[in-house]
């Protein structure tokens, strides 16, 4: 049953994109650990640490891509997701810095000593064990998109009301990771990590493995999601983004479907914000801002939205990007990134991949000329009734 | 109004021969002993000199206010040569010397023929009680509403009497009032009878506020046993009189918050609520409204500087008019290609939203500007125990008229007879010969005007920064999605409701939990009604 | 009436619903046998769409009982719980999902398991091809199986959703205006195909086009203002002084 499952997810696309990312992490790696500083084809290691957070980038937009492009849930709550599963990498690494903090506390990391608390929350029990924090990384965030898509999708709350809610969900956090006694570092978030399963989290050889397991994470999520998408479930989420009232008078529970999914989702997101931290060396509430679930949308959009592979390269292109305007003139990077969005929602409304697909099926089918009829133009799916 | 200026004129009339003829009283049998008196504080002890403080006080004559005044602060000398007392000034290298009584100059004298009256602290705080029962006399009414106020701040068993024959003299009842708080305060640290203290309790009782608390409180440390009951009898029935003036007080920050809650949200919800965009460039179009009057308040102060009171006039037609265009480019540049696509118009206004914002910040920098207030938006005034700023007050004035102007414009005008009827069938309003996209074009102008509206109100109480709308898009989501989409009433009642719920639990929850919690509320609630509050149903809305 | 329940295959008594003050229907009361093709006319607002929203759980009534064969509270039931029971609906407009091929959308129509995971791991037998090529004969849509079904014209749209309910298996139809926009051709094969439709199971039609319903030459009531105005052969039905009044006119 599973290797159905996992047969089906391997269409020609996927398993380039796969031995791509597979090939990716084992070179890079190899690459910048092996071949001397002068050779041409040797990475530095800031090249290494900066692509391996775009492909945590890549695995979140990939996230985002099955709930809006397959089930046309626009979630502007993404980065939530995402952040949670930073923070639960974030407690784990910060409980590995011990007495090695400012104040010397073996347990306490620094931030409650300051605030002068005399023992630690229940709530970071257990993450001083690796095991635990890593299934925290997906369990809380799968926990939050449970509570919530079950209330929303059961209430059948659509379309921009969905966006506006996930947005009100981020934004709450934001608020509440900001105070100092929530007990997650407030304002400055959680830093200053010092090792990662007992690899010292700066050193090359640990910066090279981070980016190796982002590129298998992202590739071994990419397989789950084609499969998802290409089994019956896929075209049953395909047909609710299309028509949500005909999948649910053909008798399919679509708020479980939703929700099935909307989870799925969220735990992916949840894991690359636990590959994201410890190559940022960073997690604070800044990542709950609203402004970044949005930018997610906008790489998704870039790539194409229902095509697994385009958000992955929407990731990569438009932090890719932000990081070389940011570095040539910072004040236009806004600009650019806000023409982007229009220009996306203009011009491309099917994203890099979704076009140049397009083209080539539409040279396809016209080679083919088979059918007389011909193609309408606008094959936009109606909404259902 | 004749009868009322002779009335007028005459009430002047009595009142000046009524003062003159006190005046004339005290000078008669004391203006020599007054000077005696002030004269002896030169070379009297400190415990005499207290003993002439206090009689000076009891002379009750407002004249040696100065004097003591100026002992107090060491000011006051004595002339080595004969002894007389005197207020002195600084001129060139000798002192100016002034009659402590009179004001009158009396010549100048070196330095070094004259030495300090000296002044220790116990000496100050007979003069502070002297001082206070003088000006407690004083023909002039807001000083002596001043002197009773200060009195009821600070007070001491000391000036018990001169607040008692204040009282008795006392003709206004606003004064009246305030004295016989400052000396039911007095009595009570003083060695009356348990009576007294007991009518002074009540007296306080009635009085109310946080601060009757606190006096009784201290005044519970130091009294008797036998008054206990009372005092805590007395507190709690303040307490309880208090909880309602908090309501109140909540009520009206509620209000307030709603009214700015309602001016972010009332263009959102004709954008959103009539034509179904998802603006997210709104909270832009706000804060352009707010530079709008930055600018037109630079204009004003630097060429025009008399008209700083109209430059709000000024700057909303001003803001109106660059939302407005704003608006209109934005719609027909952007908006019209998206029609029917509300997430890809969700995306795309975003994008405008970061160039607005950029562009703003490219421009003006990225600091706070500084926006003032005209004088009539400045200053508050008491209701009933509550304190209302004239800005909040205006702004609330100013939602409710922008609301109801814009549900006339709806309901009565031919544009909004339009509007209405290309929101409800396009196809139809067309084949009638309405231009739909102008009536879509001029109505997201419409909703950005508004918010440009909203801006210059807000430019009045929040700091007016690039990042001004990032602040209100969410909450003015929040209010149209609660409210119901599509219905103004629901807009109003959904920015008061969230506004004085917000004000409510942010006692109980702090700020930000109180907002964290209004936010999970209301995700609950749309759980619950999808459509908000003043939802339309039926087949027609899912059609 | 009570006697009736349990012969019935679909029973609505005394149901009323209002939006906003508006009655949209009006202590309806209708009973649809096993295996009957039942034809329901009436002008626009007189509850036709309304009451096939009622029986599919769309809506909830204000009041009344809604019961599918014999014993089933429909009301207390949601879309897809009322969809597994076996009642397919066809809406006014065609709805079939566009950015899939014909072939998947009768696929997704196919009643097997609908769970999360009986679909996640779900691989297509042999039975479910013929049937789903049976279907497509049914339907004659065969020679256009890969084709998205975007690419449909409107009568095929309308066949293929025609098609997904067969697939579907239901015991009860409700077909909402199947051909409104067709041609004349495809209004007589479509009455054709509902014809041979309803031999296995109940159908109930609602259709403007009086052509149609006297070509179906089926039991035929009359709703207007939502409740029954008349019922019984379309010949005693158009011949109703009520009926003209309110519908069909002088």
């Amino acid at each position: 049953m599973i290797t159905a499952f996992l047969l089906r997810s391997l269409d020609r696309k996927i398993i380039v994109a796969i031995a791509v990312l597979l090939a990716l992490a084992v070179f890079v790696p190899a690459s910048n650990l092996l071949l001397p500083e002068d050779s041409p084809l040797h990475v530095p290691t800031y090249l290494v640490a900066l692509f391996g957070k775009y492909l945590t980038y890549a695995l979140l937009a990939l996230a985002l891509d099955l709930v809006w492009g397959y089930c046309g849930i626009l979630s502007l709550g993404h980065g939530a997701f995402f952040a949670l599963g930073g923070y639960a990498m974030g407690m784990y690494l910060m409980r590995q810095i011990g007495p090695r903090g400012v104040y010397g506390d073996a347990i306490l990391p620094d931030f409650m000593v300051f605030l002068n608390w005399k023992e630690l929350p229940w709530f970071w029990y257990g993450f001083d064990q690796f095991w635990f924090a890593a299934l925290m990384v997906v369990v809380v965030p799968g926990l939050l998109a449970f509570v919530f898509g079950w209330f929303a999708f059961r209430s059948r709350v659509n379309g921009v009301y969905l966006s506006i809610i996930t947005q009100a969900m981020t934004y709450a956090l934001l608020l509440a990771f900001f105070r100092n006694d929530m007990g997650f570092g407030g304002n400055n978030g959680l830093t200053d990590f010092k090792d990662i399963l007992g690899f010292n989290i700066q050193a090359g050889g640990t910066r090279a493995a981070l980016f190796a397991a982002s590129a298998i994470m992202l590739a071994l999520s990419l397989l789950v999601a084609s499969g998802i998408v290409r089994s019956k479930f896929g075209k049953v989420l395909v047909g609710i983004r299309d028509a949500e009232s005909r999948v649910r008078f053909l008798g399919f529970r679509v708020e479980h479907m939703k929700l099935f999914t909307f989870v799925v989702s969220a735990m992916m997101a949840g894991i690359a914000g636990a590959l994201y931290v410890p190559q940022v060396g960073i997690i604070n509430p800044g990542e709950f801002a609203p402004a970044n679930s949005i930018e997610v949308v906008i790489w998704t959009a870039v790539g194409g939205r229902a095509t697994l592979i385009g958000p992955i390269i929407g990731a990569v292109l438009v932090n890719g990007g932000k990081t070389i305007f940011t570095g040539l003139f910072p004040e236009f990077w806004l600009f650019a990134l806000g023409a982007l969005f229009v220009a996306v929602t203009l011009f491309l409304p099917k994203g890099i991949v979704g076009t140049i697909s397009g083209y080539i099926a539409s040279r396809r089918e016209y080679r083919k000329a088979a059918s007389a009829k011909p193609v309408p133009i606008d094959a936009e799916p109606q909404a259902a009734e | 109004m004749f009868y009322r200026l002779i009335f007028a004129a005459f009430r002047i009339f009595f009142v000046c021969l009524s003062l003159a003829l006190s005046l004339l009283a005290t000078k008669a049998f004391a203006a020599d002993d007054l000077k005696a008196m002030v004269n002896a504080l030169g070379t009297a002890s400190f415990a005499q000199a207290e003993e002439l403080v206090n009689n000076l006080g009891k002379s009750g004559d407002p004249n040696v206010v100065p004097a003591l005044e100026a002992l107090s602060e060491g000011d006051l000398f004595v002339r080595k040569s004969d002894g007389q007392v005197f207020l002195t000034k600084r001129a060139g290298s000798k002192l100016e010397l002034i009659d402590p009584l009179t004001g009158a100059s009396a010549g100048e004298e070196a330095k070094s023929a004259l030495s300090k009256v000296k002044v220790n602290n116990s000496l100050r705080r007979a003069i502070r009680a002297a001082i206070g029962g003088l000006t407690l006399m004083s023909p002039d009414r807001t000083v002596r509403l001043q002197a009773a106020q200060s009195i009821l701040k600070a007070p001491s068993a000391d000036s018990l009497e001169a607040v008692e024959t204040a009282l008795a003299a006392e003709q206004d009842a606003e004064i009246k009032g305030v004295l016989e708080s400052a000396r039911a305060v007095a009595l009570l640290s003083s060695d009356r009878s348990l009576d007294d203290k007991k009518a002074a309790i009540e007296v306080i009782k009635e009085r109310g506020g946080r601060d009757s608390i606190s006096i009784l409180m201290t005044a519970a440390n130091s009294a008797d046993e036998a008054l206990r009951p009372d005092i805590d009898a007395a507190i709690t029935s303040i307490e309880n009189s208090l909880v309602f003036a908090d309501a109140a007080q909540n009520v009206w920050y509620g209000l307030s918050l709603g009214s700015v809650l309602l001016l972010a949200a009332i263009g959102l919800a004709i954008t959103f609520g009539v034509m179904g965009i998802i603006n997210m460039a709104h909270g832009e179009m706000v804060m352009l409204g707010a530079y709008s009057t930055f600018v037109v308040q630079n204009i004003i102060r630097t060429s025009y500087p008399e008209l700083f009171d109209w430059s709000l006039a000024i700057a909303l037609p001003v803001a109106i008019l660059v939302t407005g265009a704003v608006g209109l480019v934005i719609e027909r540049g952007v908006i019209r290609f998206l029609y029917g696509r509300p997430l890809e118009t969700l995306l795309a206004t975003w994008g405008i939203s970061l160039i607005l914002q950029q562009a703003v910040r490219t421009i003006f920098g990225p600091t706070n500007q500084e926006v003032g207030n005209p004088s009539w938006m400045s200053g508050a005034f008491e209701l009933g125990g509550l304190t209302i700023t004239w800005n909040r007050m205006w702004i609330i004035v100013f939602s409710l008229s922008v609301f109801f102007a814009l549900l006339f414009l709806l309901k009565r005008s031919a544009f909004g007879l339009q509007m209405r009827a290309v929101t409800q069938n396009r196809r139809m309003a067309s084949s009638m010969g309405i231009r739909t996209p102008w009536v879509d074009a001029f109505t997201f102008a419409l909703g950005s005007s508004i918010a440009g509206m909203a801006g210059v109100a807000l430019s009045q109480i929040d700091n007016v920064s690039p990042n001004l709308g990032q602040s209100y898009i969410i909450d003015s989501f929040m209010v149209v999605v609660f409210g119901g989409v599509g219905n103004l009433w629901g807009t109003l009642v959904g920015a008061f409701t969230l506004g004085i719920v917000n004000k409510f639990l942010e006692p109980y929850a702090g700020a930000v939990l109180g907002k964290i919690l209004v936010l999970v509320l209301i995700i609950l609630f749309i759980q619950k009604r999808p459509r908000g509050l003043f939802a339309l149903k039926g087949r027609a809305v899912e059609a | 009436m009570n006697e009736k329940k349990p012969k019935s295959l679909l029973y609505l008594d005394g149901v009323s619903v209002s939006f906003d003050g508006f009655r949209a229907l009006n202590s309806l009361s209708f009973v649809v046998e096993p295996g009957e093709l039942r034809a329901i006319i009436g002008p626009n607002g007189a509850g036709k769409t309304t009451m096939m929203d009622i029986i599919t759980g769309k809506t909830r009534p204000d009041e009344g009982e809604v019961f599918f064969n014999g014993d089933i509270d429909l009301t207390k039931k949601d879309e897809a719980d009322i969809a597994q029971l076996g009642i397919g609906r066809k809406f006014q407009k065609p709805t079939v999902f566009e950015s899939h091929t014909v072939w998947d959308n009768l696929e997704l129509a196919l009643n097997r398991k609908r769970g999360v995971f009986a679909t996640l791991f779900y691989t297509m037998t042999a039975e479910d091809k013929a049937r789903i090529e049976e279907i497509l004969e049914t339907i004659r849509l065969t020679h256009r199986k890969d084709e998205l079904a975007a690419y449909l014209s409107h009568g095929q749209k309308q066949w293929l959703e025609i098609g997904m309910l067969l697939a579907q298996e239901p015991k009860l139809l409700l077909v909402d205006e199947p051909v409104a926009g067709m041609t004349d051709a495809e209004t007589a094969e479509t009455a054709m195909l509902l014809k041979e439709i309803a031999k296995s199971r109940s159908v109930v039609v609602v259709e403007h086009d009086m052509g149609f319903i006297r070509d179906l030459g089926v039991k035929v009531t009359c709703l207007a203002e939502g409740s029954v105005l008349a019922e019984g052969s379309i010949d005693f039905v158009s011949s109703d002084p009520k009926v003209i009044e309110n519908y069909l006119g002088r």
